[in-house]
Formats: structure tokens, sequence, C-alpha cells
């Protein structure tokens, strides 16, 4: 309890620590918004609930770090590669697997895609081992600092966490202008209103799954490849990017897409301001505890509409 | 002539010595360890401890037991990093194969699921990896252990920091401690280390979180430590702790004067971050620039020099503690047989919990609840990427850089 009155003063008495606190919150909460996305895309268009989201972005780390320590590849090439990597491998697991299941009921498909996340994490730890791996981005090739300290050198800022945060930025509105203008993106928005009226439109709707999946798991990809540059990877961490995109898109409800990037980032400030009044130890608590939060408040929200209909 | 002359004797000689050893009876040890799943990294270590040490033994004549020779052979079972597992392999190997004698698995967490078993049938056990301090509060008997327990880790760099601070004309209890630990059993027996010292000094813990398993960000513990300025940082957290703590440590500019933890090699510090990593100070329970040595192996150094000409993976790369420690526990057990001079397991047992003596890999003396109490931790500091013991002070090979730079 001292601590948490303690750590609320250091608040108080150093008032730029919130903006730092913000700062970190956001751009960690960028990247949990790019893999909730990508959830809420597969769950929107294929109502697949896809447990082994998160090790899909691990993975896409992994083929960055892979290719930076044996072909010598630059870590911000890393990011495309792993996009394209992991598309292919979304593109097999689609048909090996989510093909076989995406007309089942939801437990069919929350065992499979958890079964896959299993396979994946120790296939993970066989090829790459179980020690933990990360890329150190240099940009000072570019004339560029690696670190910028604002603030008697209280804020911090990485090149490799802004770079990071741009790049997130970037693939987000390539997506979204993707889905509004292109073809395919118009047919995977009209497959995901009604399968069945898209089908008899002839719209090829079982290359839209095949196509949505894999584009899913190339978005993670590339948020793995940006993780390894500004965090740290394991095979076992793709839980914890998992749990965040779930608790992301569930409190912004699906199709919502500003609403998925204001919860991440919303997710991500709340998670670094727990952390540091509660401690470090309770920081994916703070996240669990703020979805209970709000489907509460949804809870309570339907009940009234319900009244209102009877 | 006269060179190629004494080489040639050499070499007959040492073959006698083999031709001696081959002649010998098998005593048969056993051991259920991790060959695959999360730990096959350091349970291959150990493996290859263990039989380089098997190897070491037959050369120089083997295990001598009431005038008769033998050689020591491991029947190994794997167990896939599960800590059931462990234990059931542990009852095969007693039930099934008869062993009457066994050796540590890797980790403390499979120690803890196998020493229960090995009582059970009073098997006497010596492990060389499993250094939890709640092993040996259990009151086992027949479990004994040559590392140094986890509390010991880095209650070193408390001690340290003391001394500085008496040093720069202050009171070791002006000192400000930080701790930083990850919540599982091996992590909080450092932290217990760490304030148990602390406390008896009079330093003031000014920071006390424990890190989640699935760390990877730490600002905010690095945010307060900027705010608040302790002395001294202990991180622990396996390898993901040190490898997230070093990089932060680097970006967010922390200045303060002494940062200790563990896992330093296996996160690769110096290798993934560079100068970030520079004076940081990490733990260990061996480095191969110690002067400890003994008539097999030979000193820490010609061990290591050994072993990398038998094992060619590691050309490269350092020889990890869990190797060296995995040989002195083989070590320990030639040692019991030929003091007990007795194939009985009870005599074993009781000349196992009298040894004393001296290795390449430091003293061995257990204590009534079988830990090692004989060897120091050693503190080793990353000065230009090279790691260079500091403490204890009199196996120091440089001095401590302080305050740190960065």
């Amino acid at each position: 309890m001292d601590q948490i009155i303690g750590n609320i003063d250091l608040l108080i008495q150093f008032p730029i620590v919130n903006l730092k606190i913000i700062l970190d919150g956001v751009m960690i909460g960028a990247l949990f918004a790019l893999a909730a996305y990508g959830l809420a895309l597969v769950w929107g268009v294929m109502n697949v609930k896809n447990l082994a989201q998160g090790d899909f972005v691990i993975g896409g780390g992994y083929v960055s770090w892979w290719l930076a320590n044996n072909v010598g590849l630059h870590p911000l090439l890393g990011v495309p590669i792993a996009f394209v990597v992991m598309w292919g491998i979304g593109w097999v697991t689609y048909k090996l697997v989510i093909s076989r299941v995406i007309e089942r009921d939801l437990f069919t498909s929350l065992l499979a895609t958890f079964g896959l996340a299993i396979m994946y994490a120790q296939l993970m730890n066989l090829m790459f081992g179980s020690d933990t791996q990360s890329l150190v981005l240099d940009v000072t090739a570019l004339g560029l600092e690696n670190n910028y300290y604002f603030a008697d050198g209280l804020i911090d800022l990485p090149a490799a966490k802004i770079i990071g945060v741009a790049l997130a930025a970037i693939l987000a509105t390539c997506v979204i202008l993707f889905m509004k203008r292109s073809r395919m993106g118009q047919a995977i928005r009209a497959t995901a209103q009604d399968a069945r009226a898209a089908r008899v439109m002839g719209i090829d709707t079982e290359k839209v799954y095949a196509f949505t999946f894999s584009l899913n798991s190339a978005i993670c990809g590339a948020a793995g490849a940006i993780i390894v540059m500004v965090w740290v990877i394991q095979p076992f961490y793709g839980i914890t990017y998992s749990v965040r995109a779930f608790v992301i898109v569930t409190a912004a409800g699906l199709g919502n897409l500003p609403g998925v990037i204001a919860a991440g980032l919303g997710i991500g400030a709340a998670e670094q301001y727990g952390s540091h009044v509660f401690g470090i130890g309770y920081q994916q608590a703070i996240a669990v505890m703020l979805l209970l939060a709000v489907l509460v408040y949804r809870l309570l929200q339907q009940k009234r509409n319900r009244q209102v209909l009877q | 002539m006269l060179k190629t002359l004494s080489l040639a004797a050499g070499a007959l000689m040492a073959s006698t010595a083999i031709a001696a050893a081959a002649d010998c009876g098998t005593i048969t040890l056993g051991a259920a360890i991790s060959l695959t799943g999360k730990y096959a990294t350091n349970g291959v270590h150990t493996q290859n401890g263990y039989e380089f040490a098997i190897k070491k033994i037959a050369e120089n004549g083997g295990v001598k037991v009431d005038g008769k020779c033998y050689n020591f052979k491991v029947t190994y079972y794997d167990d896939e990093s599960k800590g059931d597992r462990a234990a059931t392999l542990a009852e095969r190997l007693i039930n099934q194969d008869k062993v009457q004698y066994m050796l540590g698995p890797y980790s403390s967490g499979m120690t803890k699921a196998i020493a229960p078993v090995t009582e059970k049938y009073k098997i006497p056990m010596i492990e060389a990896e499993g250094a939890s301090r709640s092993l040996f509060n259990k009151g086992y008997k027949y479990l004994f252990a040559v590392l140094s327990t986890s509390e010991q880790y880095l209650a070193s760099a408390v001690t340290l920091a003391g001394e500085k601070a008496v040093e720069a004309g202050g009171k070791a209890s002006d000192v400000k401690v930080a701790i930083a630990v990850e919540n599982d059993p091996f992590s909080l027996d450092i932290r217990a280390g760490v304030m148990e010292d602390a406390k008896r000094a009079g330093m003031t813990i000014v920071i006390d979180e424990k890190l989640p398993r699935d760390l990877s960000d730490m600002t905010s513990i690095l945010t307060k430590v900027k705010l608040i300025k302790p002395d001294l940082l202990v991180v622990s957290g396996h390898s993901k702790g040190a490898a997230t703590a070093v990089r932060q440590i680097g970006e967010q500019k922390i200045s303060t004067p002494m940062i200790a933890m563990t896992h330093c090699e296996a996160a690769d510090v110096t290798g993934n971050f560079g100068a970030a990593a520079n004076d940081i100070l990490c733990s260990t329970q061996w480095a191969e620039t110690l002067t400890y040595e003994d008539p097999i192996f030979g000193s820490a150094a010609n061990y290591e020099k050994e072993f990398k000409a038998n094992y060619s993976a590691y050309t490269n790369k350092k020889v990890p503690y869990q190797t060296a420690q995995a040989s002195a526990a083989i070590y320990v057990y030639k040692d019991a047989f030929e003091r007990a001079g007795s194939m009985d397991k009870e005599k074993i047992r009781d000349a196992i919990s009298a040894t004393d003596m001296k290795t390449f890999y430091g003293g061995i003396k257990f204590s009534e609840t079988g830990n090692n109490i004989a060897k120091p931790m050693v503190l080793r500091q990353i000065q230009d990427g090279e790691y260079k013991v500091v403490a204890p002070s009199a196996f120091a090979s440089d001095k401590v850089n302080y305050p740190r730079t960065n």
C-alpha cells in the first residue's frame, strides 16, 4: 500500500512522468492495435476467433531475427519480408486447418486455433531455442540518433520505437485504403456482411476467406518484426499478444476500426499507468480488468435496451 | 627426435592407462535429463559435462573401490523438460533399471520433482543444476548439490555496494537498493538473499517489484529508478529479464552506479547490446579464469581447454558453468566411492556427506541439508565486452569499475 501511495506521489511530484507514461503506452498500444485489427478482420469476415494470433506475431519476429542473424538482413527490411513470409504461412494454415473448421460451430474453431497456437509455439521453440531474442536497430548510418532525450533525460524516445510506430501507422493506412478501394477489399467487406448473398453475387468466398486469413497473418508478422526491434521475443510470448488483441477487439466491438485503434492505444497507456502505480506484475491484469469493466458496462446498456423493446 | 620419443612414450603410457581402465568394472549411475523441450540447451550442456568427466576419470585410472577399478556409465532418459515425466523416469531408473546412484536433472524444478522419489527409495543423488533454496529445507538426506544456492547469487553485490559506500566516505547503511525480480521460486530466492544482506547492513529498499513471467517491457520500473536514484539495482528474471533490462537501461540512460543481474551469458547481453552492457555485474557459479584446480581436471582454465578439444560445438563460445558443475558432480561420486571402499548405497551416502575436497570447480563440502557451503558465488563485471571476475576479492582478476559509466 505504501508503495502504491509512493508511486502516485511520484506522478504528482514529477508531472512530466505522466507524459512519458502516455508516450510509452501509445507506442506499445500501436502494436497491440495492429494485431487486434487483424483479429477483428478474421473474426468479422469468417467468424473465426483466432487464438493463434499472438503466435503469428512472434513468428514474424523470428523471421526478421533469423534473417538478420543468418543473412545479415537489415532489421527494417525484415518488416516487409516478415509480412510476405507470414502471408504464406497464413495461407498454408488456412488451407490445412481453418478452411475445414470455418463452417463449424464456435468451439471447433476455438479448439483448432488453440491447438495451432500450442503447435506454433513448440515449433518455434524447437527451431530457434527458448532464449529471448531481439534485434538492435542502428540508425546512425541514416544520420539519425539512436535515442532522443527530452526533459532532462526523463523522457526518452528510442528511434526504433518511433520508426516502429510510424511503420505500424503506414501499414494500418495501407490496409484501410486497400479495404475501401480495391475490388478484393470490397469483396471482403461484402462477404463479412452476408456470405451467402456475396456468393450469389458471384464472389468466390473461399478465395476471400483464404485472402483474409493470409492478410491477418501477414499484418501480425509485420507487427512481430517491429516488436523484435523494440522489445524482446520468445517462443512462448504469443499468448500475451493474443490476450491483448482479444481484449481490444471485445472492448471496441467488431467492425469498429477507429474503436480498435483507440482501444489499442488506450489499453497500452492504461497498462503503463497500472504498472507504474501497482507494480509491473499487474500490467496484464490491468488489461483484463478493463475488459471486464467494458463488458459489465455493455451488459447494463443492453439490459436497458432490452427493457425498452419489451 | 627426443621430443618424438617422449611423445611416443607419453602416448604409450596414456594407452596403458586406458587399457587398464578398459579392464575395469562398471558402476551405473542414472539420470533423467532434459534433452528436448524448453530446457534442452542446458540439459545437453549438463549431459556433456557428465560424459566429459567420466572420460577424464577413466583416462586417469578409473575409480578405485576396495582395490578394484571401475568406470562410470550413465543410463539417461529424456524428461522432455516436464516435472511429472522426470519423477516417473526416476521411478523407472530405480525400479526397472535397478540404478543405485542418481545424478541430478537440469533446473531446480526438475530436481524438486525427482528428490522425493530418490528420498523414498533411499538412493543418493548428487545434483549439479538445482540451486533453489527450497530444495534444502525439506530435510532431504540423500540429496547433495555441488553448486551454490540461489539466495547467494547476487548477495555479494550488496556487500560490494556497501564497501564502495564506505570507500566514498559514507556508511554502508546509506545505500539505497532497488530490486526487480521475477515471481518464480529461483528469483524470489535471489530477492530473499539480497533483502537479508541489505537489512543486515541497514540499507533501505527503495523499489521492490515483481516482474511478470512474460516480461518484455520494464520502462515503468526504470522510470522509477531514474526518479528515486538508488545506488544499487538488482535484476533477476532469467534471460528475458537480462535482455529487457540491458536494452532499456541503455535506451533510458539509467545512471545507477551499480547494477547487478543474473543470466547475462544466457541472454548474450554483450553480443546483443554491446556498450549498453558495459560495467554491469553478473553472477556466475564458476568462471574459467578462477584459480581453482585439482589432480584430474587441472586448473579451471585447463578444464575449459580440454573440454573444448573434446566437444567441437563449444569451440567458438565459453564453456558454460552448467557443464563444469555437472563434471564436478561426477568427480564427487568418484571421491565418495573411493573413500567408502564399498558399493553399499548407505555407505556411499555417508561418504558423500563427508566430502571435503578442492576441485577445478571450487571447494566442495556439504552442509547437513546437502548444499555446498565451500564455494562462493562469483561476480563478474562486463568490461569492454569481456567478463572479468571482480568479487569475491580472493579470486578477483580485475578491479570493479565504480560508478559504472554509461
